[in-house]
């Protein structure tokens, strides 16, 4: 029976929305991914993907804190982010550990203190959600401080879109012309863990880095202008969000994932068949034809 | 005794070390250049060329010395765009996707509000530099399309939107084609007349003496500074290079 609703899209597209928990979770995932696809093309530019990744992790211990206290859990988080950052910053210049090691030591060293903090704090905490995500079971309150988080994030990057794009282009110059390097070193990481806060409630700690370079890295596929990359990067991220969600709707898949996988296959489209930095080349096949 | 007015001098820079976690980059290095002047840096690898371009813009910070811009500190040089820095072809990311026209633009970004909208007079200031550098077919190409010569120009581009009065130039000459070497030149003489101070780096000798009124040989420090005719010998060289002699490196010619 079931399967004779793929046959009309209409259906496809409507039956899920007559539920509440199913529109709120389009919605919001939508807003979380069109936040982490705008700055996802800052991040690929800039090569910050373990940056991302370390930083997603990191904020775990931060979300257990934070609920054990009944505070918000983005404070937490954002404490946590910030701090890791700030302790790789710490042992690299104090040490002769290269830089890759120590963004790898320590955020699994967070990571691994929030799971121990878990089990040993006895609450209502889910470590699944925590972990994966749970974009359909997300709370009044949580759909608050995530509109008010994603808010705060674009109106940043949206003041300093230009000065981002200089720093990640060319600091020397930025530096040189009297723009303040430090100031937009920090924003950039403070934008990255508010992301990374957001990013986790849909997919989860584990695949938010997903969610933080994939729709930067298919854009940077598809042009050469920076706004254009942009407008991609948020496009994808908020049509993968959707598909993701529609999928493991009619599918009984995780949703987390499935909206990973999306973006995954929406970069192996671009990856395949960008029109210029494509395996394939599409222009060059059309150019054939004429 | 002679006072010195440190105005006459673009750049002054007196006794400057720079470190990086202990380990010392440049030491005791001084440099006064006058407006119109052309000064060559020269040295090794390593020896701390970009170091000193890196002290001179701000970029890193120096642990001794001081550092005058006409007479100023260096803050107020970098918020007057009094220095421009045109970077080396493999210093920057030439796939990144940006246009001839944003990175000239870039040049102006110090004098614009803080949301960077150009102005009318932004506008013109980059048209005219890109003008100068004859690159007006290519305004909205991508930088990764551009030959090593163009991005070159865009570069020189950006600072001379910037209309600063000093430039850096860190190998301006490597991987350009013949045409963009003229126009190099033909630039330099222009920048002069204009008042203008330059200080570059190069591995090629021959434009050393073509190009520069004054040179800087570097080795960690200051290994001689003067008139490139009185400076520029064979035993000089020699010691820069840390003993190698100039018949390796230039041919038994010069």
């Amino acid at each position: 029976m079931e399967l004779c609703y793929f046959l009309t899209l209409d259906s496809f597209i409507t039956d899920p929305l007559t539920h509440d928990f199913m529109r709120k979770a389009l919605l919001m995932s939508s807003l979380v991914a069109a936040v982490c696809g705008f700055l996802s093309s800052y991040l690929t530019l800039k090569g910050w993907a373990l940056m991302g990744d370390a930083v997603s992790h990191s904020v775990m211990p931060g979300v257990v804190v934070a609920y054990a206290l009944g505070l918000p859990f983005s404070l937490g988080a954002f404490i946590f982010g910030v701090g890791s950052v700030a302790l790789i910053g710490f042992i690299k210049q104090k040490s002769r550990v290269k830089e890759d090691t120590v963004i790898g030591l320590v955020f699994t060293g967070f990571f691994a203190l929030g799971i121990v903090l878990v089990s040993k704090i006895k609450s209502n905490i889910d470590l699944h959600s925590i972990l994966f995500g749970s974009p359909l079971g997300i709370s009044l309150s949580d759909v608050k401080q995530t509109i008010f988080i994603s808010l705060l994030v674009v109106i940043l990057l949206s003041i300093f879109r230009k000065d981002l794009m200089l720093y990640c282009f060319d600091p020397r110059h930025a530096k040189t012309v009297g723009i303040n390097v430090f100031f937009l070193h920090y924003l950039l990481l403070t934008c990255l863990s508010l992301a990374a806060v957001v990013g986790l409630q849909s997919v989860g700690i584990i695949l938010v880095v997903a969610m933080l370079i994939t729709p930067g890295a298919t854009a940077y596929l598809l042009t050469d202008k920076f706004d254009n990359m942009t407008i991609i990067s948020v496009l994808s991220a908020i049509i993968s969000s959707l598909i993701g969600i529609y999928v493991s709707f009619w599918f009984d898949l995780e949703t987390g994932g499935s909206i990973v996988l999306s973006q995954t296959f929406i970069f192996l489209f671009a990856f395949l068949f960008a029109p210029r930095y494509g395996i394939f080349k599409l222009k060059k096949l059309f150019a054939g034809y004429k | 005794m002679e006072t010195i007015n440190y105005q006459n001098f673009r750049i002054d820079a007196e006794n400057i070390c720079v470190d990086y976690n202990g380990k010392v980059a440049l030491y005791d290095a001084n440099l006064r250049l006058k407006p119109g002047q052309i000064c060559g840096l020269v040295g090794m690898n390593g020896a701390g060329k970009t170091t000193f371009f890196n002290a001179l813009t701000g970029f890193v910070n120096i642990s001794k010395g001081k550092i005058r811009i006409n007479g100023e500190s260096l803050r107020s040089a970098q918020k007057d765009q009094t220095i421009a820095y045109v970077p080396q072809n493999e210093g920057i990311d030439s796939q990144f996707p940006i246009s001839v026209w944003d990175v000239v633009m870039m040049g102006r970004y110090g004098s614009m509000n803080i949301f960077r909208c150009p102005r009318e007079s932004d506008v013109q200031a980059a048209k005219d530099a890109i003008e100068r550098v004859d690159l007006t077919d290519h305004l909205s190409t991508p930088i990764g399309n551009l030959s090593g010569g163009q991005r070159k120009r865009t570069f020189l581009a950006r600072a001379i939107a910037q209309r600063a009065s000093i430039l850096l130039l860190d190998e301006p000459f490597a991987g350009v084609d013949i045409r963009t070497e003229k126009l190099i030149s033909e630039l330099f003489i222009q920048f002069k007349s204009e008042g203008k101070t330059i200080l570059l780096s190069t591995h090629d000798m021959i434009h050393v003496r073509e190009f520069c009124d004054l040179v800087l040989l570097i080795n960690k420090t200051v290994v001689a500074y003067g008139e490139t005719s009185e400076v520029f010998t064979p035993e000089n060289i020699t010691t820069t290079f840390g003993g190698i002699s100039p018949d390796f490196l230039f041919g038994p010619e010069s």
